[in-house]
């Protein structure tokens, strides 16, 4: 008998009975998505980031965007994301920006020495300030995670309430993707004495610039 | 020749810096939770609790349906599952994997699973360097110590501790700076990340309607170990299962407020698998090892099965008054606290362990916190009972038992009590035994006069 | 006795059943179930035919309201017996507060006073305003909340002597928060909960007083 099943045997024998034959129906998930405006989304969105002590800024379109992002960058080493949205609103063609890369190898050499990671966002949720990032080809899981400063250019219409919302739109994030992950806040530690540090291992800034 | 019990607790009281250092930092961890579980902060706090204890209990009694399920989605995903009698298969398991992979180093994200099978040691023992990566854990490993609380692993260690460690065991200048601590350790972890073959973590929940794993963390280390070597190991109980991924609506909004007081920790990951065709990094090869390490005993009193529900959030160590003076590290097993004291007698047997039930007070402020509504004063009577009842068999205890029969054989006879405390409380009491304990800590209660019956009585004729 | 004075003063008749011994839970707590039975058993017996029992401790008060049905098997004559006298069983304040209607005894006493609830009262029975409504209508009372009220005073029953430098260390964390308030009295519905404080009070020779609810109600 392997371990597996000797494992599923006791766990039959000491709840007082044999292997189900019918799927259990667990309690129903509760899930209340509450109703709010896309403009209070995005004031509470900014607010969270602010409070999380990330930074976080409106604009209205892609081309501010740019603008906003070279003023951070200032040309230096920066991974840029495949999205889309990024290249549309010209993001990409910024000096300093490398992208496009599919390769894993090359992707972790300059993730490793950029001075900036910069991705958009598949969602964010509102009321906790969080980032929704699935892994595709995309978007990679390094660019937000290996450089010091993380860029979130994000549009608001992928602005969420908040974890309720996103589990009724998406019930199952692993049939598309390998990694879910939401970013809230810069990386943070306070294993030591208590004190708060910032950047440990993820990027100890981050940026949220939402469009529209 | 080890500490007994009453001895670390014993030297954890009289360690006055230490005592601050505990009370601080629970102290902020308690603050910070009362702000974000608020009627203003979460209004439908007590529902969520009442959910998560349900869906909790639902899965804790389909463990095995839920199990297969869980493996039947990873295999999908491409993933592998590991089942493990026993800790010490966990490490074969991983042993075998890196075996395979000709696998040299190993970087990891806490996980208390690993901590209960001593994984690093048997790994180190077989050549491999494994690296803890949380701050507070790679700390503790250089020390080679253990975890002092389920999520501040080094909450009794000073920022001079740290210094002379780091200068010892890393050769760098003494500084006792924390920011410039954390530099350093980040600069020498980054490197493992980007090096090591293989990244080991823990999971928070284990999704079975997914195939996936979650992990909660601040630091980033759990992403980095988990996206950058080639291979990921997640080690996880069995009971760590959660039904679908829809249910971390629910536990994600109570694991970090009632951990830490954060809405959310800094990075939530789910992983499913290893990477997609398409997506550009990410593991080659993705395995979750389950073990069993005794959880199975567990599920056969249904009075005491709800210790599994358990989500190491570590609130209730936070508001235990008896944790608050003795610490994490003298509970005799990895996991400390109210949990700790009724997960440590049923994995090790209660004649292993017979204090550990006695060591509280019942003020049951564990109960009041825990977000799955585990009822830990309960299950500590019942392992009290248990204990006692051995002690029975074994003839042990029987000074104790010849007290307690007194007791009661007195108090069905109304007229002997009545005469006995009488009695006793025009006596002398000889300072030994409990008396002596009473009075190790406090003078002796001062009786009135005339007892509560003489009065009565009095009253009554008047 | 003061318990006794305010209920007659509120006008109810009350009686001491002679036969009363304990409410078993030193043994209960200790792990000792079938000496707990035998005395829960006895003490139902002598409670049966009480319209109400009023009980000058939370602990005790938990222990016959909650855990009584507990002790003995459904559908067993002490168990119904058990079920029946739970609702009649009162702690003291809330009898005062849900019974009698009363949260103005007329009262008198000159002091600064800090509450302790009772980890029983609060958890099992959560008994938290009701006191605190009481005391605050005592005429030269004021009443200051500790920053910890709700933490263990460290009794635990066998607890305070199996594990007395815990149990010390926590009565003393109390008397800081105490001191803290500046009050000279600390009130607690809890008798256990009082003789623990007091003798750690005592042995640290502070000029802090510990007095029973139904002490502070009954005085004029």
């Amino acid at each position: 008998m392997t371990a597996r099943e000797a494992i599923l045997r006791d766990i039959r024998h000491n709840l007082g009975r044999g292997a189900s034959l019918v799927a259990p129906v667990p309690p129903a998930a509760r899930l209340n998505v509450p109703k709010v405006s896309i403009s209070d989304r995005i004031e509470l969105m900014l607010d969270r980031v602010i409070a999380l002590a990330g930074r976080a800024v409106r604009v209205k379109s892609g081309a501010d965007a740019v603008e906003y992002v070279a003023g951070v960058t200032g040309g230096r080493r920066s991974i840029a994301s495949n999205s889309e949205f990024l290249r549309e609103a010209g993001i990409t063609a910024l000096p300093g920006v490398a992208s496009g890369v599919t390769d894993a190898e090359q992707l972790r050499g300059l993730c490793a020495t950029a001075d900036f990671g910069i991705t958009s966002a598949d969602y964010a949720l509102a009321d906790t300030g969080s980032l929704v990032m699935f892994a595709s080809p995309a978007d990679a899981r390094l660019i937000s995670l290996l450089p010091p400063v993380h860029i979130a250019v994000v549009p608001a219409n992928r602005l969420l309430s908040g974890l309720d919302e996103f589990y009724t739109l998406v019930p199952k994030p692993a049939d598309r993707t390998s990694s879910t992950v939401f970013i809230t806040g810069p990386s943070r530690t306070a294993d030591i004495e208590q004190l708060l540090i910032r950047g440990v291992h993820g990027p100890g800034e981050i940026h949220v610039v939402v469009v529209g | 020749m080890p500490e007994t019990f009453d001895q670390k607790i014993a030297t954890t009281l009289a360690d006055s810096r230490l005592q601050t250092a505990i009370y601080t930092a629970t102290n902020r961890l308690i603050s910070h939770r009362k702000a974000v579980v608020s009627a203003d902060a979460l209004p439908d706090y007590q529902e969520l609790r009442t959910q998560a204890n349900a869906v909790k209990a639902h899965t804790i009694e389909n463990l095995d349906w839920y199990l297969e399920e869980f493996e039947r989605n990873v295999l999908d995903h491409g993933g592998h599952v590991h089942c493990c009698r026993s800790a010490a298969d966990v490490a074969d398991v991983v042993l075998e994997i890196a075996k395979r992979r000709g696998a040299r180093m190993i970087v990891k994200s806490k996980s208390m699973t690993t901590e209960e099978v001593d994984l690093n040691e048997r790994l180190e023992h077989h050549g491999l360097q494994s690296v803890e990566s949380d701050f507070g854990e790679y700390i503790i490993q250089l020390m080679h110590t253990r975890p002092y609380h389920i999520v501040a692993p080094a909450l009794h260690l000073t920022r001079y501790d740290v210094a002379d460690l780091f200068e010892r065991a890393l050769g760098v200048p003494n500084d006792p700076v924390i920011e410039n601590q954390c530099r350093t350790a980040r600069g020498v972890l980054r490197e493992k990340f980007l090096e090591a073959d293989i990244g080991i973590s823990g999971a928070n929940f284990l999704i079975a309607d997914s195939g996936a794993v979650t992990i909660v963390e601040n630091e980033g280390n759990a992403r980095l170990s988990t996206s950058a070597p080639k291979v990921h190991i997640a080690v996880a109980g069995i009971e760590k299962l959660i039904p679908r991924a829809q249910d971390l609506g629910t536990f994600l909004k109570l694991l970090g407020r009632s951990a830490t007081g954060q809405p959310l920790t800094v990075y939530t990951s789910f992983l499913a698998g290893p990477k997609r065709s398409g997506e550009v990094d990410g593991p080659e090869e993705f395995h979750v090892v389950l073990l069993d390490g005794g959880r199975t005993k567990l599920l056969a009193d249904p009075e005491k099965r709800e210790s599994l529900y358990c989500i190491r959030c570590g609130a209730c160590l936070n508001h235990c008054p008896v944790y608050r003076k003795i610490g994490g590290h003298s509970f005799p097993w990895v996991y400390s606290g109210p949990i700790g004291a009724i997960l440590t007698p049923q994995f090790v047997g209660v004649e292993n362990a017979p204090q550990l039930p006695f060591a509280s007070s019942l003020c049951g402020a564990c109960a009041e916190v825990c977000p799955v509504k585990i009822d830990i004063p309960k299950i500590l009577l019942e392992l009290r009972a248990e204990v006692k009842t051995a002690e029975k068999q074994n003839g042990e205890n029987q000074l104790e038992r010849a007290a307690f029969s007194a007791f009661a054989y007195m108090a069905v006879r109304p007229k002997l009590w009545a005469r006995a405390l009488g009695f006793g409380r025009k006596l002398p009491i000889p300072p030994v035994g409990p008396v002596a304990a009473w009075l190790s800590e406090r003078e002796m209660p001062k009786l009135p006069a005339k007892s509560f019956r003489e009065l009565w009585k009095q009253r009554k004729s008047a | 006795m003061a318990m006794a004075t305010v209920l007659e003063r509120l006008g109810f008749a009350v009686d001491f059943p002679g036969a009363q011994t304990c409410c078993g839970q030193p043994a209960f707590n200790s792990g000792y179930l079938d000496e707990a039975r035998a005395v829960a058993g006895h003490t139902l017996k002598t409670l049966a035919d009480c319209e109400y029992v009023v009980v000058p401790s939370g602990s005790c008060s938990a222990m016959m309201s909650h855990h009584y049905e507990e002790l003995f098997e459904a559908g067993s004559p002490e168990n119904a017996l058990a079920a029946s006298l739970s609702p009649r069983i009162y702690e003291f304040s809330r009898f005062v507060t849900e019974v009698a209607g009363v949260e103005d005894v007329g009262a008198r006493f000159d002091g600064i006073a800090t509450y302790h609830d009772s980890c029983h009262a609060l958890r099992e029975l959560k008994i938290k305003d009701g006191p605190r409504r009481l005391l605050g209508n005592v005429r030269g009372l004021e009443l200051r909340e500790m920053d910890t009220c709700e933490e263990c005073c460290g009794f635990g029953g066998t607890f305070s002597v199996k594990f007395a430098g815990v149990s010390g260390g926590m009565a003393r964390s109390k008397i800081e928060s105490i001191l803290r308030t500046g009050a000279s009295t600390v009130v607690s519905i809890d008798s256990s909960c009082l003789m623990q404080l007091q003798g750690a009070i005592s042995r640290a020779g502070l000029p802090i007083r510990t007095m029973h609810l139904a002490e502070v109600l009954a005085s004029r």
